[in-house]
């Protein structure tokens, strides 16, 4: 058991090591010296203002992380993570930018909205799954494109407050439905106060979403049928689970979650839908899905790592130093990640199998079937 | 009849496997021009004999002969070499490329830098008026019907110029249109100078198109004759085998409460074929019905479609006199039916899973499994335990992976976790496939067990040994339907060979 | 000249046997044309066929179907390849760069290598190291992207004219030419205003005025395409390989090497069309420049079937709508060409006794019927999401017929039987 989580994160280490490799030929082929480079963000993102910013970066990564990774529990790959929570946070800040309602009542609707645009839109890729087996990949592709237009249809025509605006925006959000910030945690713990950002109080959003995905696929039935229909549908099926239903949930789930993707910085930062809307959180949360492997707390690392490098590499800029070569380290990290745990896994099960092997001497098929 | 020359040769070839001793001093001797037919049940261990032949095994010891030299083939590129070419039972054809396409792959003839498809074509329509098969080049391989696939394989082998030609079960696959075109081009290629070897367990296809028939069973060549001087019946004896086990001697717990009833279920292929036709049987409480019959027969569609895992077209299921033809798979499992599948890693176990999530499979929503939406791990952990404990599950814990365990063990965990919530129907399909016989004698023993404490059980497996010993009832399933109801105390193996290889249902028909 | 490459491809077609398929689809073609010139007499605009419509169309045709050719490699060898956006990205950028120190044909070659560079990645992770073929793509589009920011912050300074987000200005421009007559004379010719002949004469002025050289040069690729692929050994191999590796294999196939050609040829290809946004089009690398191109090409090319002349097609409808967004007054009559494309859709499907089908067809009919007739103008998102709306609709209601290679996207291991 031990030896397996160790090989777990065997994977991730020798990633990140490659692409920290990787970075440092860049930064020597421009002639910068690493070290000196490493330290600079190190140092800079280490003060309470930059964790504040981390985390406001990493929540909705983090979010779209878990809205791929439940995807992937059962096989399936929601890719239009992207589109789902734009089209969720348009709608959800029209709708909160449009009624008066008392404070806690007000957030909760915008969530709700947010949710049930997410999962609408994920859902007619679900839908087209299983009633006309088109591939989720291609169907939530051209979903994405399709959720741009909406939002420059809806933006231009009907939601915006100026429509003439070169920034259009819906209508703010009235201080009821917005989520105050978190900063006093700061004071609390006896740090210094983030200076210019605030701490997002979504980030608690964020946990129990992080939860409640570690509860509903290690704890409840459902997720056990989720697992078991990833693992093997020739199982599920004579278990009793029926693959399409589970496609249709899936997906609907996974497009609920990203509905909530852009909510942290709309309720705590924007307060508004705008159409420099923060873009690609989508894609980046594949990325960190990828990373931490859909395990709730792997994931929150990943996110914080990719927080962090997007926070300290403005320290870089600074100083004269090609920022980039923190995408260069995302990108090497993704990318080397997923061949390490498919060396690994493959590792890992030949050694399971030898083990199992080893134990009993008649083999587990006839010879017949072995080669036929 | 005047002896032909010896083309192929295979003297005293043995081969084990781990665990398995798939040949036994082994003989087949195939002469020039011949259609030599290579017989026996399931296991007997014709496909190894043959696959040494193609190169794609190596026997521990013995020799192979073809055309009078001694050969070593490392691969089947060796044997193709020495004109030797194989047609298996699953085609190996890539549906979206044209039958042209498929058949020049890998041997492709070229002018300059492209294909010379003219040439191509020229040489296989040559080879198709040659040996009087009917194929058109020109068409994708999806359109194609089974048959048709076949005799591209066959003409994959011809274009790579084979003379020695074996075909592994070429009839299972075939409807019976299509085995007269496949036979009548037999035919022809034999005229051509083709030897034929074809392994079957049809024994009137059999004495239809051979000339010499070797008969294997556990391993060892028992027989070697002539289609004309052996009868059908006599030569399912040879295959079978003389001695029978001999059915449980305890007494009966059969009851008359009927727990199952089946009535005309019906269902389909994917391709829209006919699985199983118009199936009526009941199994009553402290009964096991035993299906016996050759694989490729419905077995495992039979088995999906009681499940719900399959859509039947036609026909009824009843459960202790409630109908549940409308139910699917999930409220089928929760009235009480309980699944041994055939192919534990396909279809019961989740390796990578621990061994408590596999024993819940099927028992997501019942306790102690799982407390409303929520998983019981204590529960669940705590059964697991109990199942391990009780049907010796040989494991260090509930908590290791499906994949740490040996064969044997996995599926004493799929018996328990069937059994452990005393369900009122048990299929057990091939339920010792593939383990130990220590492993094998606890399984039958749960069974018995289980009869005897009321359980309706059908028992689907290939070994006889299995059916017999545990059975009360024998139904022999034959190209999707039941075509006898047979006595266990009393079965001979002609009856018994009979029936499984259809000679029963031609002898009746005339 | 493009008239003859089209008629060259139906000849190459012609001999495969398949020449019916080929009349009905040049049939649907002229149909097409008919049915756009009378909308464009009711609707009182002359956009929908005019030569500077077709031209920017096929402009904007080249790139999507440069990426959909790459995918088509990619695909055909058993290799789903999402990461087509980030080696289009590759290709813009090291297009740019060499186009910036070498000029515009240099800029073509280097985007082709830039690409067929990420290619190569991902064939090393998804072939060598069998690795998930679209989470590869995904990290592939994320590195890509990732180095071609540090590649242009470190290389575009400030004094070269560039910077972090864009490249200095590529040196000279790839020629462009006139079919000789057939230009002018059609040209000529749309400028009557007769019906239909002068709507079919603009489209063809359009596609034969001042048309670059690289447009060519990515024109011939598609048949070329189609005989390197069916018609030599190499590419019925790399076929088999995405149709059925097992089989492939035991006939002696080297899988695994035609599946590294598909994906290296189709990252080049990709590539090349990232190229083609810079040399051509732009004139310079900007970030982000491919909006998506990649991704739409693949859509092209599921659109097309799997097929070269069908993902032109696919890339086509694409072109054709971009071209159209530019142009208002025009736009609103797409509502009653839709209208009266899905009247005769529902007619045929009345015809084919689909009565659900047809009468679906001819609601939808009706709706943008009285959406055209109540309405002055469409907003130009609705036309931006058109083609992929389209393509959602194209897999809805053919998935089941489209043909995609059968072991597209299968894990595959020497050795290991299915």
């Amino acid at each position: 058991m031990i030896k397996k989580i160790g090989l777990a994160i065997v994977a991730p280490v020798v990633a990140f090591t490659f692409a920290v490799g990787v970075a440092v030929l860049a930064l020597l082929a421009v002639g910068v010296n690493p070290i000196e480079a490493f330290g600079l963000m190190w140092d800079f993102a280490s003060t309470p203002t930059s964790v504040a910013s981390i985390i406001n970066r990493s929540v909705p990564l983090y979010v779209a992380a878990v809205a791929v990774a439940i995807g992937f529990q059962m096989k399936l790959f929601n890719i239009g993570v992207e589109g789902q929570y734009l089209v969720a946070a348009l709608f959800a800040g029209w709708v909160g930018g449009s009624i008066v309602l008392w404070a806690p009542f007000h957030v909760l609707v915008v969530v709700l909205v947010a949710a049930g645009v997410g999962a609408l839109w994920a859902g007619v890729a679900g839908l087209l799954k299983v009633t006309r087996g088109v591939n989720e990949v291609v169907a939530t592709i051209m979903l994405n494109f399709i959720g741009f237009s909406v939002i420059g249809f809806f933006l231009g025509n009907f939601f915006s407050v100026d429509s003439g605006a070169l920034n259009q925006s819906t209508p703010p959000l009235p201080p009821s439905a917005q989520i105050p910030g978190l900063n006093w945690i700061f004071t609390l713990f006896g740090f210094a106060e983030p200076r210019g950002t605030e701490l997002q109080g979504f980030v608690i959003i964020a946990i129990l979403i992080g939860i409640g995905y570690h509860l509903l696929v290690w704890k409840t039935r459902f997720g056990f049928e989720l697992r078991a229909s990833g693992m093997n549908p020739g199982a599920a099926r004579m278990a009793g689970v029926n693959p399409k239903k589970m496609i249709l949930y899936t997906m609907l789930i996974s497009g609920g979650i990203a509905g909530m993707v852009g909510l942290s910085t709309m309720l705590g930062k924007l307060h508004a839908f705008t159409q420099d809307f923060p873009r690609g959180l989508g894609f980046a949360g594949i990325a960190v899905a990828l990373l931490g492997r859909n395990n709730a707390i792997g994931m929150a690392l990943g996110a914080l790592l990719f927080g962090f490098m997007e926070r300290s590499a403005l320290i870089l800029d600074l100083n004269d130093i090609p920022k980039e070569v923190v995408q260069i380290i995302q990108g090497v990290v993704v990318l080397s990640v997923v061949i390490a745990y498919e060396v690994v896994a493959r590792i890992v099960k030949n050694r399971e199998i030898k083990t199992a092997s080893d134990a009993t001497q008649a083999s587990t098929a006839g010879p017949q079937e072995v080669t036929a | 009849m005047n002896e032909r020359q010896r083309v192929v040769e295979l003297v005293d070839i043995t081969k084990t496997f781990p665990g398995v001793l798939a040949n036994d001093n082994a003989h087949l001797s195939v002469g020039l021009a011949e259609i030599h037919a290579v017989v026996g049940e399931n296991g007997a261990g014709k496909s190894t004999l043959v696959k040494i032949l193609y190169g794609m095994q190596t026997p521990d010891s013995g020799t192979v002969r073809v055309k009078g030299k001694d050969v070593h083939f490392r691969s089947p590129k060796d044997a193709i070499r020495s004109g030797i070419g194989m047609v298996h039972q699953h085609f190996m054809l890539a549906d979206n490329l044209t039958v042209l396409e498929n058949i020049i792959l890998g041997a492709e003839p070229t002018r300059g830098i492209a294909l010379d498809l003219r040439g191509a074509r020229d040489k296989i329509l040559s080879l198709c008026d040659q040996y009087g098969m009917k194929l058109d080049p020109d068409v994708l391989v999806e359109e194609l019907s089974i048959g048709e696939r076949q005799r591209i394989e066959i003409m994959k082998v011809l274009y790579r110029g084979a003379t020695i030609l074996i075909l592994d079960e070429p009839t299972a696959v075939l409807v019976p249109q299509e085995v007269d075109d496949l036979f009548v081009s037999l035919r022809e290629l034999q005229a051509e100078g083709v030897t034929i070897i074809f392994i079957s367990h049809k024994l009137d296809e059999v004495l239809t198109i051979s000339d010499a028939i070797t008969v294997m069973r556990a391993g060892r060549t028992v027989a070697s004759v002539k289609p004309g001087d052996i009868t059908a019946r006599d030569l399912a004896e040879l295959m079978v085998g003389s001695d029978l086990p001999t059915p449980d001697t305890t007494v009966s717990t059969v009851t008359d409460v009927v727990e199952l009833r089946i009535v005309g279920l019906t269902s389909l292929h994917t391709d829209g074929r006919v699985a199983i036709e118009d199936i009526t049987f009941d199994i009553h409480r402290g009964e096991i019905v035993g299906i016996a019959g050759v694989e490729g027969n419905g077995q495992p569609q039979l088995v999906d479609t009681i499940l719900g895992v399959r859509d039947a077209v036609a026909g009824a299921l009843h459960l202790a006199g409630k109908d549940i033809s409308g139910f699917d798979t999930k409220m089928r499992r929760d009235e009480g039916i309980g699944i041994i599948p055939e192919d534990r890693h396909r279809q019961g176990l989740l390796l990578d899973s621990p061994l408590w999530e596999n024993a819940m499979l099927g028992h997501q929503s019942k306790k102690p499994f799982a407390r409303g939406i929520w998983v019981d791990r204590t529960g669940a952990r705590d059964i697991t335990r109990e199942i391990v404990e009780r049907f010796d599950v040989r494991t260090p814990g509930v908590d290791v992976n499906a994949v740490a365990l040996s064969g044997g063990n996995q599926q004493k965990l799929i018996v328990g976790k069937e059994l452990i919530l005393d369900p009122s129907v048990l299929i057990a399909a091939h339920p010792t496939r593939g383990i130990d016989v220590g492993a094998q004698a606890a399984v039958w023993e749960e069974l018995r067990q289980a009869r005897r404490e009321g359980m309706a059980i059908l028992l689907i497996s290939a070994d006889l040994e299995e059916l017999i010993g545990l059975s009360d009832t024998l139904l022999v399933l034959f190209d999707g339907r039941i075509v006898a109801k047979l006595d266990p105390a009393d079965v001979t193996p002609k009856t018994l060979g009979s029936h499984m290889t259809g000679v029963a249902v031609e002898e009746e028909a005339l | 000249m493009t008239a003859k490459i089209t008629s060259l491809g139906a000849g190459l077609m012609e001999r495969t046997g398949r020449m019916s398929s080929a009349r009905k689809y040049a049939l649907l073609f002229i149909l097409g044309l008919f049915v756009l010139s009378l909308v464009q007499l009711i609707a009182g605009t002359k956009q929908l066929t005019a030569p500077g419509t077709w031209g920017a169309a096929l402009r904007l045709t080249v790139p999507i179907m440069l990426a959909a050719l790459g995918g088509l490699y990619s695909e055909r060898s058993g290799v789903i390849n999402i990461g087509l956006e980030g080696m289009m990205i590759a290709g813009t950028w090291f297009g740019a760069w060499a186009g910036w120190q070498y000029g515009p044909w240099a800029g073509i070659a280097f985007g082709l290598i830039g690409g067929a560079l990420f290619g190569l990645i991902h064939a090393i992770a998804t072939v060598t190291f069998a690795v998930d073929q679209i989470v590869s793509g995904v990290a592939i589009n994320i590195l890509a992207a990732g180095s071609m920011r540090f590649l242009s912050s470190a290389l575009y300074t400030a004094d070269t004219g560039g910077g972090a987000t864009q490249s200095p200005r590529i040196q000279g421009f790839i020629g462009t030419f006139n079919v000789p007559l057939v230009s002018e004379w059609l040209g000529a010719l749309s400028d009557r205003g007769w019906f239909f002949i002068s709507d079919v004469a603009g489209i063809g002025a359009g596609m034969t005025t001042r048309v670059s050289w690289f447009t060519l040069l990515a024109l011939v690729l598609i048949p070329a395409t189609w005989w390197l692929l069916w018609r030599t050994v190499w590419g019925l191999r790399l076929r088999s390989a995405g149709e059925n590796p097992w089989a492939a294999e035991s006939l002696g196939v080297p899988v695994l090497r035609m599946k590294y050609w598909g994906v290296v040829i189709s990252g080049a290809l990709a590539g090349m069309g990232g190229s083609y946004l810079v040399v051509v089009q732009a004139g310079i690398y900007r970030e982000g420049m491919t909006a998506g191109r990649g991704f739409i090409g693949l859509g092209a090319m599921i659109f097309g079937n799997y097929s070269p002349f069908g993902l032109l097609a696919g890339s086509g409808i694409f072109g054709y709508s971009d071209a159209l967004r530019l142009r208002q007054d025009s736009v609103h009559a797409i509502l009653l060409l839709l209208a009266i494309g899905l009247m005769m859709f529902g007619t045929y499907s009345l015809f084919k006794r689909n009565y659900q089908g047809s009468a679906t067809q001819g609601v939808f009919a009706m709706l943008f019927f009285i959406w055209w007739f109540t309405t002055d103008d469409v907003p130009g998102q609705i036309v931006t999401a058109t083609p992929y709306i389209v393509t959602l609709l194209v897999l809805t209601i053919a998935s089941q017929r489209l043909r995609f290679p059968a072991a597209d996207g299968v894990k595959y291991r020497r050795g290991e039987a299915h």
